[in-house]
């Protein structure tokens, strides 16, 4: 058995086990992520994005950077994983129809 | 793939649903404003219209979309986002702030417009991007020994 990895593994969640003490209540309205932009986004996304799905007016809207960047996430995965499983015969043409 | 699990059934069936699973893709799409819904699943759904093609006939043959137009049309839908939001630049914006030209209507109505094409640019990308995938999977251990 490796102690002092198991002193160290100990250690470390003892810790994040007492700061998740400190951590807000699920779904409190007071905590601070709920306070920062979400209040604007709840009362004034309908009026100024005009999507009625709120997850869209976010997403796409007030957050399109980011879906942007989740975009090209999603591209260059399908890129790596074409030329890490296949990518031989299509780049050699033989399996282009 | 060599062999496709194609018989009159699948064949039928496949044939009944697929026209469906893509005007599903569609709605899930344009609907994304007023639903649960947009780019992400549309383009899953939409890939999933074409793999059910690929799988009941063979992987090469379905639809004639192979691996390089998936890939053309997964960049496609890359350069449409990131187009999108480099109109409003020209008019003295941010970027992707879809608001700004003021061509039709109100900024809402613009902002709309710009949430739906860049939603059909995600689309795009993940279709394609899953077809590749499912491509290179299919191809796997086809090449001949060498």
């Amino acid at each position: 058995m490796n102690v002092p990895a198991l002193g160290l593994t100990a250690l470390v969640g003892g810790v994040l086990v007492y700061a998740s003490s400190g951590l807000p209540r699920f779904g409190d309205p007071a905590s601070p992520a709920a306070v920062h932009v979400s209040p604007r986004y709840i009362e004034r996304g309908v009026a100024e994005t005009g999507a009625a799905n709120l997850v869209t007016g976010v997403l796409a809207d007030y957050r399109g950077y980011d879906t942007l960047g989740e975009t090209a996430v999603i591209f260059t995965a399908g890129l790596a994983c074409l030329l890490i499983v296949g990518g031989g015969a299509a780049w050699r043409g033989e399996d282009d129809r | 793939m060599k062999f496709p699990l194609g018989s009159p059934v699948l064949d039928a069936a496949a044939r009944l649903m697929t026209p469906f699973v893509l005007l599903f893709a569609a709605y899930v799409v344009v609907h994304g404003h007023d639903s649960p819904g947009g780019g992400f699943q549309g383009g899953v759904l939409l890939a999933a219209a074409v793999i059910l093609v690929k799988l009941v006939r063979g992987c090469p043959t379905g639809w004639e979309i192979g691996t390089r137009t998936a890939l053309g049309v997964a960049c496609a839908g890359v350069a449409l986002y990131a187009g999108i939001g480099l109109v409003p630049l020209f008019f003295g914006g941010h970027y992707l702030d879809y608001g700004v030209p003021q061509w039709i209507g109100g900024p809402v109505a613009e902002r709309v417009l710009g949430t739906l094409g860049i939603e059909i640019g995600v689309t795009l990308t993940v279709a394609g991007v899953l077809l590749v995938v499912f491509d290179a999977l299919a191809a796997w251990g086809e090449e001949e020994p060498r």
